[in-house]
């Protein structure tokens, strides 16, 4: 007589093809709409794959080549869509692989939900064979993270970890799933209904605040509105635009607000904090009202903190309540969506003063003290170079970058008129996020040009994705920023080091045209102006994936500038 | 300052990592932290004491454990109306003699001897802080071997004091 065992019966499922773990789990990315998933297979996952392989495409699965391609990508997917980018790696070195990013995704609350195999729950805490406490290594980087331990539980964690990731203020959410539960035979009954008392995120804003709100507008006579990602992420950027010229109030943003805005707009003044111009820190250090609509007043942005915005009433919109007084005194906080406070202010009358000295003040900030640099003759210069690429762009592209000083030169000088267009690692700051997210930001959007400019330090951090080139003619224009040498390191290093340059120049490279070519992607290295100028026009025309190595002159530095420790007035280079 | 915080946590796996990870990482000092099941069950309750600088640390404090999607509630009852216990093992050296002398120490603090070997005994005391800090410095100098705390558990009285009653005493009736 044979008695069946577990063993047989997982066998069994497999074999016949009954219903498996694998199985429900891809039924339940269905059910939330996932149309893409970026992954990489491996011997944890090998259920899931299997089922992926018969559910004959689902949903398209993207082959990265490496775990923090897989990662970026959903990231630069996230933030052009606005809806979760969804991930899928093996147990161990796998897991420990899309680490970088998900803290990345914390920081920058990018909505992920990461799915992540696991080792048997039999052999879990026993060292297995690419075991690896991904739990603990992930509690602290994630907004919310679940090991399924039974199958039942399956469909429900995957519906939480959808909602948990998309609502609220985002962020990853990681499900880390044992090889015998994606493996284990099961039924179609489970539920998948779910109750989280301990996670209501508070939309609505208190109408008491708002009232504050509103007196304090009429009060101000210089008023600065300050607007983060969380106006990109509540979709707000319209009633934001209405709530700032009605009310004729100057708008900044933060890095990674920037598009939260139209950046062409007479009221906008740039780009605020380290590397932000003149008239927005000004402002932010004069105004007497400030309101701070959906971003984290982050150590970037403030400077020294007594110098910023020392005299004004700060108000702040943030959906994240521990955000509110975190950093800066608070005199109107609101915990809410912003979308739903900026409803509020709609068909209302506040009778806000007329600030016409203070815009005044601040246009001739504008004309006095612009972003500027100091053009060569022939040789390339990055500034030039980001408004060539605006030119040639018409400004209608989305921009992807890594951390640097080329990343500043495109926030400064790319003019973002619309949200989801700029895709940027903020808070952490990730070399080689830039390549990896166009792709994701390309599958996102598909009708739009992407452009990912990265420097040579990071691009060589990520470009083993030029296979996903390769194999789908992505048209992602990639614009390697090249001036032999990690820029931002040096330019501190020149700065506040006395030019001790350490370990920052790399004169060793690789032949990037030849590399790209090697991946059957088109490339060209440019040394000059007019060569650039010769080139993009057909760069640009051709719908095929396409590499530029612009070799800039390495002595560029980013300005202005707020030294660490100064305050936001306290700006060196704001003239040449 | 020092603060006492009550948290009503879903008893979930990790829950206890995830809490103690989040104030270590963001810097705060534990003293103490105490974890049981409450009436409801699936719900546990921790208890912990924190040494924290000012009140925008404290805020941050409580709003951090607060997002944490395993954590119902989060009160500081510092300055509530309070029943706070803790409960302490104490071992010490002590022959025979010495034994009745240790029990005329320890009676006032209504604590127990659990335990009893050849040169040593057990005591059991519970109460407020200050207080198990009293019974382990009177019984120091006969020679502390083992000292277990639990930590301090806590939560609000049945009845809070309203601020505008006005009790008025008086000898004369």
């Amino acid at each position: 007589m044979k008695v069946e065992t577990k063993a047989d019966a997982i066998q069994d499922a497999e074999q016949s093809h009954k219903k498996t773990g694998a199985d429900l789990f891809v039924e339940a990315l269905v059910q939330e709409n996932v149309d893409t998933l970026f992954g990489y297979p491996g011997g944890a996952v090998l259920p899931i794959y299997d089922a992926i392989y018969r559910s004959e495409k689902a949903f398209e699965h993207i082959l990265t080549r490496h775990e923090q391609g897989a990662i970026h990508a959903a990231e630069g997917y996230a933030r052009v869509s606005g809806k979760p980018g969804v991930v899928l790696a093996t147990s161990g070195p796998g897991a420990t692989n899309l680490v970088t990013g998900i803290t990345d995704a914390m920081m920058d609350s990018l909505p992920l939900v990461i799915f992540t195999g696991q080792v048997a729950t039999t052999v879990i805490g026993t060292d297995a064979f690419q075991e690896a406490d991904v739990m603990g290594i992930t509690t602290a980087i994630t907004k919310h993270n679940y090991q399924v331990r039974s199958i039942e539980d399956l469909p429900r964690i995957v519906r939480e970890a959808f909602h948990i990731a998309s609502t609220g203020r985002p962020g990853p959410v990681l499900v880390d799933i044992p090889k015998n539960i994606s493996s284990a035979p099961c039924e179609d009954n489970y539920k998948s209904t779910f109750y989280l008392p301990g996670y209501q995120p508070n939309l609505k804003p208190n109408p008491l605040q708002i009232k504050k709100l509103k007196e304090a507008l009429k009060e101000a006579k210089k008023p600065v509105l300050l607007s983060g990602a969380g106006v990109i992420h509540a979709q707000a950027s319209d009633l934001l635009q209405s709530f700032a010229k009605k009310h004729g109030i100057p708008v900044t943003n933060t890095l990674l607000g920037l598009g939260s805005y139209p950046g062409d707009d007479e009221l906008f003044l740039g780009m605020a904090g380290m590397h932000g111009t003149y008239a927005a820190n000004m402002a932010l250090h004069e105004c007497d009202f400030l309101i701070n609509i959906g971003s984290r007043f982050d150590d970037r942005l403030t400077g020294k903190i007594e110098h910023f915005a020392p005299n004004a009433t700060v108000a702040h919109v943030d959906i994240d309540p521990a955000e509110i007084g975190k950093n800066i005194n608070t005199h109107i906080p609101i915990v809410a969506d912003a979308k739903e406070v900026l409803k509020a202010f709609e068909n209302q009358e506040v009778n806000a003063q007329h600030h016409g000295d203070w815009l005044r003040q601040l246009q001739q900030y504008k004309q006095e003290y612009p972003l500027w640099y100091n053009k060569p003759k022939e040789k390339l210069i990055p500034q030039w170079l980001m408004k060539q690429i605006q030119t040639i762009t018409k400004g209608d592209a989305i921009i992807t970058t890594d951390v640097g000083q080329h990343q500043m030169w495109a926030a400064q000088y790319f003019t973002f008129s619309q949200p989801n267009r700029w895709v940027t690692s903020g808070g952490l700051g990730t070399m080689g996020f830039g390549f990896p997210a166009a792709i994701g930001a390309y599958i996102a959007n598909p009708n739009k040009r992407v452009v990912a400019i990265v420097g040579d330090g990071g691009f060589q951090m990520t470009m083993q994705e030029l296979s996903l080139l390769q194999e789908k003619r992505y048209p992602i224009k990639v614009i390697i920023v090249n001036n032999e040498a990690l820029g931002m390191v040096r330019q501190w290093q020149e700065t506040f080091y006395n030019k001790r340059y350490s370990e920052s120049l790399l004169h060793t490279q690789p032949n990037f045209v030849k590399l790209s070519e090697s991946y059957n992607v088109k490339a060209i290295r440019i040394d000059t102006q007019q060569h650039l100028e010769n080139v993009l026009p057909d760069v640009f025309a051709d719908d095929h994936p396409y590499v530029l190595d612009c070799r800039v002159l390495q002595q560029e530095n980013v300005y202005p500038m707020i030294a660490p420790g100064k305050g936001i007035h306290e700006m060196i280079g704001v003239k040449p | 300052m020092r603060r006492i915080i009550t948290a009503t946590v879903q008893n979930r796996s990790g829950v206890l990592n995830r809490i103690t990870g989040l104030l270590q990482r963001r810097q705060f000092n534990i003293e103490s932290i105490s974890v049981g099941r409450t009436e409801t069950e699936g719900i546990s309750k921790m208890t912990f004491v924190v040494e924290v600088e000012d009140h925008r640390k404290l805020e941050q404090l409580t709003k951090q454990l607060h997002k944490q999607v395993d954590v119902l509630k989060v009160s500081d009852i510092t300055d509530k109306a309070i029943v706070a216990r803790e409960l302490v093992l104490v071992k010490i050296g002590c022959n025979s003699q010495q034994r009745a002398e240790l029990n005329g120490i320890i009676e006032p603090f209504r604590a127990h001897i659990i335990d009893v070997s050849k040169d040593s005994i057990t005591v059991q005391a519970t109460g407020k802080s200050e207080k198990i800090e009293a019974i382990i410095e009177l019984l120091k100098p006969y020679g502390i071997k083992e000292i277990a705390r639990t930590g301090l558990t806590a939560f609000q009285r049945g009845q809070q004091p309203q601020v505008t009653e006005f009790h008025h005493y008086s000898l004369i009736q």
